[in-house]
């Protein structure tokens, strides 16, 4: 399931809801990302999530699709923010829930590596020099690629 | 054509989205960034460096060798950074 939304979101009832009703899931994996302020030069007081509505569910919706086809997954939940978030605010909640926990958590992990470079979010960040868009990381292209076959 | 700009792009031209009838000669998306640059101005600017613009077309990516047609909605924008 894909949701993209402003408001906040439980986490507790969102885990719990996934298994609700199916006793073959035997482990629920699950990511949270939270705005962060590194402080130093770089403090970052607040971030806003700009995104391209309809091709971000679209995209989403690939990503669960392909999690479904690589794992024996029973439920996949994604949970994505936008709008003007604070330090400590949550972002974005993946989880996973499988019979098997290799399965749940291995899901997990490459749903959060393919949506940072496939999910079309923008973040820009509030700092005491101004604003500024974040620039992607090539680490994150590197993250994804390991759920590629030949890929490191 | 429905052209969508995000994050610095929207920014740097000014405006999220605006109607353009297709250039003659304009047959994919390389074209197309070449024919918006040469609009000058905040154009030129924010499209100076297209090693860093990464484009959709009806809300796939895909590449510089992509046909684009009327009617198509195309968005321009920066690497992705959500998550």
């Amino acid at each position: 399931m894909i949701r993209v939304q402003r408001e906040d979101f439980d986490v507790g009832a969102e885990i719990a809801r996934l298994s609700v009703g199916n006793d073959r899931i035997g482990g629920v994996a699950s990511f949270i990302g939270l705005v962060r302020d590194m402080g130093g030069e770089d403090r970052v007081s607040a971030l806003t999530l700009e995104h391209y509505p309809g091709m971000t569910e679209r995209k989403l919706a690939e990503i669960e699709t392909e999690a479904h086809r690589r794992w024996p997954l029973d439920a996949v939940l994604i949970i994505h923010r936008y709008g003007r978030l604070e330090p400590g605010d949550r972002i974005v909640l993946v989880a996973t829930a499988s019979p098997h926990r290799e399965a749940a958590l291995a899901a997990c992990h490459f749903l959060i590596d393919w949506l940072k470079t496939d999910a079309p979010f923008w973040k820009s960040e509030e700092t005491p020099s101004g604003e500024r868009w974040v620039e992607a990381r090539a680490e994150d292209d590197a993250a994804k690629r390991r759920w590629t076959p030949g890929g490191s | 054509m429905k052209l969508v700009y995000f994050a610095w792009l929207r920014t740097r031209i000014g405006c999220a989205e605006e109607e353009i009838e297709l250039a003659p000669g304009v047959e994919n998306v390389a074209g197309l960034l070449d024919w918006l640059k040469s609009r000058g101005g905040r154009y030129a600017e924010a499209l100076r460096d297209l090693s860093v613009i990464r484009v959709a077309v009806n809300q796939d990516y895909v590449g510089r060798e992509h046909p684009v047609r009327e009617g198509d909605e195309v968005a321009i924008f920066p690497p992705v950074t959500g998550g």
